[in-house]
């Protein structure tokens, strides 16, 4: 087994994670014919027995017209998929347990337009895509993240039977890119932890969406119904406006906190679902974790950052 | 693969496969048997209905009712289910009931790969040049509906826009597997009793009417080739089965089939010329009268008739020698003349007139002489249409009716000349030939179908009298045309009249016999002739192997460059653009990927202020042929010359 793995990187020059662009040249498409394909060939085979049995010509003059066509097709096949360039697109984070999506940007160079060209990546589900002349295209190739961590799209395959279904061509490649999975959010976690952890919740300083109390510069993560758009047309540069209340709370998010009983994965997935909920009730939030501490906070950077820090702990 | 079940096919999918189903069943349906016809045409209305109202198929259990029915429908038809004809029956039962279970595209390409196999049986029927014309179209068709099925988000027009473009580059191949793929004489195993049926031509056997009906056939019995000129009309006697026993009414060929030597034609000169034989699946050759040489594996019966070893089935070409002039071989057995004196007991009064004469004449030939003036000096007509004959066929046409074929002319005289007790025999074969002037081959159709007389002379042999030749002289001399008279409806191709349209058929003949010759007769004696002209010193199945890769080998060469040509165009602001990066990447100030335009011309500025206003300049007409109003050739044009006007110091 470990042997023909081997000898298929041989073979089909897989050397790792490739430098984007891709260029599948001449020597990295390979063409065979399909299961259709032999078909045709052994019905010509067959046909040809009877022209020869019966002295048809025209049985002769048909059956090379088809082994031309068969030839022909091989090129077209062969072109369809040739000088294709790839390079690496946008990648979202997921969750364990969902599809990661690897995005996939597909050149065409040419003055010709590409038809039904798969990409599938091992143990993914075929894209299907065509591809215009001159023209780029994006393909998300889905890919199930079983584990937290980073996870590695490996081979893509890229083939096409464009355009007669008689022969195939395809190409691997690798693309450098790779998913960050975060750790699967327990299904049915315990409540936060906010009235053991809960430091004095009271109002001073803390941000709530009651009371203006000033601007500041605009964050991506920010709702676009606090910009302040006068204060945009006045200075030319977005701000949001600030809100003092009183909801604002913190829980911090402690790994030495949870039960002795649960193993690491336990423990991160509970502490997942946790993030999720302290983000999503806008409380400001913190993360111990063993040897490592994020620092109370809010925001989408903040929630990314100690997702990824759960997604990668111990890696 | 993806494990996922493929997608039903769609409309326009099916549409092709219908189209590509209905173009190679449509020839099927006239050769099929009559049950079988109606059910495919059945079929086909009833998938065409399904299409339109985009209604389910039928059920599996109701198709595979349909195809034991099928099955044992085409049994009973041919008691057997080998063979050309029941081969081609199921073949049409299995497309047309395929047709109604296509649901995906694993049915779409069987489909497909049916009338491929659809599409070659009908060359065992025709292989004219229509028939590979409706061939190529539905090979369009087919190719179109395969595109299809690989792809079927492209447009009809597209998909045989594509399927053309495959074909014409498939040509090529074609051409060259066709010109040297080793040929095989087939068959290659027994052929099956069916495989020939329903051709024209004479037969073993003559009653009145028959000759005068095959005449009414415009086809083609053989093409002939002289090598020098062509002999004068009058003595074109292509002569085929000698019928030498009578029962009152038909006169039938001998069974002896006693072979013998070529007779000693030393004496005249040899006429030298190439027959190309439609099949009529008889076993004799046409030749000239006297045949001089014999074709390789045929033979000489005694009655001068030429024999090839089996059934004539695919189109013959065969070269021969004859001798116009030259007599018969005078010696013949004293019994095998007695059996040409037999006679029925019929026809008292034409058996009374001829012994008559016989008694007033000295010799046969004055007996001879007094008949075919009988027959010019009586009123005697030369008709296509002759009353029907009774019993006493001759006695009535010779004292009745008098008018008659020359199968009429040829079987009395030859019961006369018997009654006179003169050995007789009929012949039959053809006279005559049109020159077609476009290739200058000679046509012999089955208008030109002809029966004469040999009587058997003391020392001389057996002679040729035509007594045809006596009542209509211009039949033999001008052919048929101008033997008849004006009112008789002649078939087509023997009219004096409608000059241009006999052009045009002539022309159309001369492209048919070169197809014949070039296409359809392309056997391995013709490959060799071929390829030796062509240069091919020992064109052995070897040579013409490698000679086949190597073209093969280089047309894919020559199709591959086609397809990775690069073409890359861009237009000429943008290339302007890229020269000016080039230029500039001299001193190592080329674009960076993600530079715009403004930003580009601003480092460029910095780093070299002695360029700043020329790069502003083109920079700024770039942005405003690019993303600005300005379009057109004269801006694009003034961009090109300010970036190859741009000086650039290189050291500094």
């Amino acid at each position: 087994m470990q042997a023909v793995a081997s000898f298929k990187r041989w073979l089909f020059r897989l050397y790792g994670p490739e430098a984007a662009p891709i260029r599948l040249s001449q020597r990295r498409v390979y063409v065979l014919p399909t299961r259709a394909g032999l078909a045709f060939a052994a019905s010509l085979v067959l046909m040809l027995t009877g022209a020869i049995n019966y002295n048809l010509s025209l049985g002769y003059a048909l059956i090379f017209l088809l082994a031309g066509l068969g030839l022909v097709t091989l090129l077209h096949t062969f072109r369809n998929l040739v000088h294709l360039e790839i390079s690496p697109g946008r990648v979202e984070p997921v969750f364990a347990g969902d599809n990661a999506g690897f995005g996939l940007q597909l050149h065409n160079r040419r003055g010709q337009s590409r038809f039904a060209l798969e990409l599938k990546l091992d143990g993914g589900e075929t894209q299907a895509c065509d591809l215009a002349a001159e023209a780029t295209t994006l393909v998300s190739l889905p890919l199930l993240a079983r584990r937290r961590g980073w996870l590695r799209p490996g081979r893509v395959t890229l083939e096409t039977r464009y355009p007669l279904c008689l022969v195939r061509a395809w190409s691997y490649v690798e693309p450098d890119m790779r998913c960050l999975v975060y750790p699967k959010p327990e299904a049915s976690a315990p409540p936060l932890p906010l009235a053991a952890n809960g430091e004095n919740g009271g109002p001073r300083g803390g941000r709530g969406s009651e009371d203006f109390s000033g601007l500041r510069s605009h964050q991506p993560a920010d709702s676009p119904r606090h910009v302040a758009w006068k204060a945009v047309a006045r200075e030319q540069i977005l701000l949001t406006k600030q809100f003092a209340g009183a909801s604002a709370a913190q829980v911090w998010l402690d790994w030495n906190a949870l039960p002795q009983g649960l193993d690491v994965e336990a423990r991160l997935s509970r502490l997942t679902r946790w993030l999720i909920d302290a983000h999503s009730r806008g409380l400001a939030y913190g993360l111990r974790l063993p040897g490592r501490q994020l620092a109370l906070g809010q925001g989408a950077q903040h929630f990314q950052e100690c997702l990824e820090a759960l997604a990668l702990h111990g890696l | 693969m993806a494990s996922k079940p493929a997608p039903p096919l769609t409309r326009t999918q099916e549409l092709w496969l219908l189209a590509c189903a209905v173009l190679t069943l449509v020839p099927a349906i006239q050769p099929a048997p009559p049950w079988l016809a109606a059910a495919l045409i059945l079929a086909l209305t009833w998938r065409a209905w399904l299409w339109w109202r985009r209604a389910t198929l039928p059920p599996r259990w109701l198709l595979n009712l349909l195809v034991v029915a099928g099955s044992v429908g085409v049994f009973l038809t041919y008691r057997h289910l080998f063979g050309k004809d029941p081969g081609i029956a199921l073949l049409i039962l299995f497309l047309a009931l395929k047709l109604l279970e296509m649901r995906r595209p694993r049915d779409g390409l069987a489909v497909i790969f049916l009338c491929y196999f659809l599409l070659l049986t009908h060359f065992l029927n025709a292989q004219g040049m229509e028939v590979a014309g409706l061939a190529l179209a539905a090979l369009v068709v087919i190719t179109s509906a395969l595109a299809s099925l690989a792809h079927a988000g492209s447009g009809v027009l597209a998909q045989l826009r594509l399927a053309v473009l495959m074909l014409a580059q498939a040509l090529p191949f074609m051409l060259v597997l066709f010109l040297l793929f080793p040929r095989v004489q087939g068959p290659l195993w027994g052929m099956p009793v069916d495989a020939y049926s329903g051709m024209t031509g004479l037969s073993e056997s003559m009653s009145p009417g028959d000759i005068s009906r095959l005449i009414q056939s415009g086809e083609i019995a053989f093409r002939v080739r002289f090598e020098g000129q062509i002999p004068p009309q009058p003595s074109l006697y292509w002569r085929g089965p000698v019928l030498g026993n009578f029962d009152g009414r038909s006169w039938r060929a001998s069974l002896a089939r006693e072979k013998v030597g070529l007779p000693d034609t030393a004496t005249s000169q040899p006429v030298g010329y190439e027959i190309t034989l439609e099949p009529h699946n008889k076993t004799w050759l046409f030749a000239l009268e006297i045949p001089a040489s014999l074709p390789a594996g045929a033979s000489l019966s005694r009655e001068y008739l030429i024999q090839a070893r089996a059934p004539v089935r695919s189109r013959l070409r065969y070269a021969m020698q004859s001798s116009p002039g030259a007599g018969h071989d005078p010696g013949e057995s004293a019994v095998s003349l007695r059996r040409y004196l037999s006679l029925p007991p019929n026809n008292p009064r034409t058996q009374a007139l001829a012994q008559q004469w016989r008694r007033e004449a000295t010799d046969p030939e004055a007996v001879i002489r007094r008949m075919l003036e009988h027959f010019r000096q009586e009123s005697f007509f030369y008709t296509l249409t002759p009353p029907l004959l009774g019993e006493n066929s001759i006695d009535e046409f010779l004292f009745g009716t008098r008018r008659g074929f020359c199968e009429h002319y040829a079987s009395a005289f030859t019961f006369a000349l018997r009654a006179a007790g003169i050995p007789a025999r009929v012949v039959t074969g053809y006279q005559g030939g049109q020159r077609n002037p476009v290739d200058g081959y000679l046509i012999v159709r089955q208008s030109d179908a002809h029966a004469w007389a040999e009587a058997w002379l003391e020392g001389r042999g057996w002679v040729r009298v035509d007594p045809t030749a006596a009542i209509a002289p211009s039949r033999i001399e001008a052919g048929l045309a101008s033997a008849m008279p004006a009112s008789e409806a002649l078939p087509f191709m023997v009219r004096a009249d409608f000059s241009w349209l006999r052009q045009l058929r002539f022309r159309w003949e001369a492209v048919g016999n070169a197809w014949n010759q070039w296409v359809l007769g392309y056997d391995p004696q013709r490959q060799r002739e071929v390829l030796s002209r062509l240069g091919m010193r020992e064109p052995d199945w070897q040579a013409m192997a490698a000679a086949m890769a190597t073209l093969c080998g280089l047309l894919l060469l020559a199709l591959t460059a086609w397809a990775l040509r690069k073409r890359i165009r861009l237009d000429p602001t943008q290339r302007a653009w890229n020269r000016l990066s080039r230029k500039l990447g001299r001193i190592g100030l080329a674009r960076r990927p993600w530079e715009g335009p403004a930003d580009y011309a601003r480092r460029v500025a910095q780093a070299r202020p002695e360029l700043a206003q020329s790069i502003q300049a083109i920079a700024g007409l770039y942005v405003d042929l690019r993303y600005g109003k300005l379009n057109g050739d004269a801006p694009s044009q003034r961009l090109r010359g300010l970036v190859s006007g741009l000086d650039i110091a290189v050291s500094k």
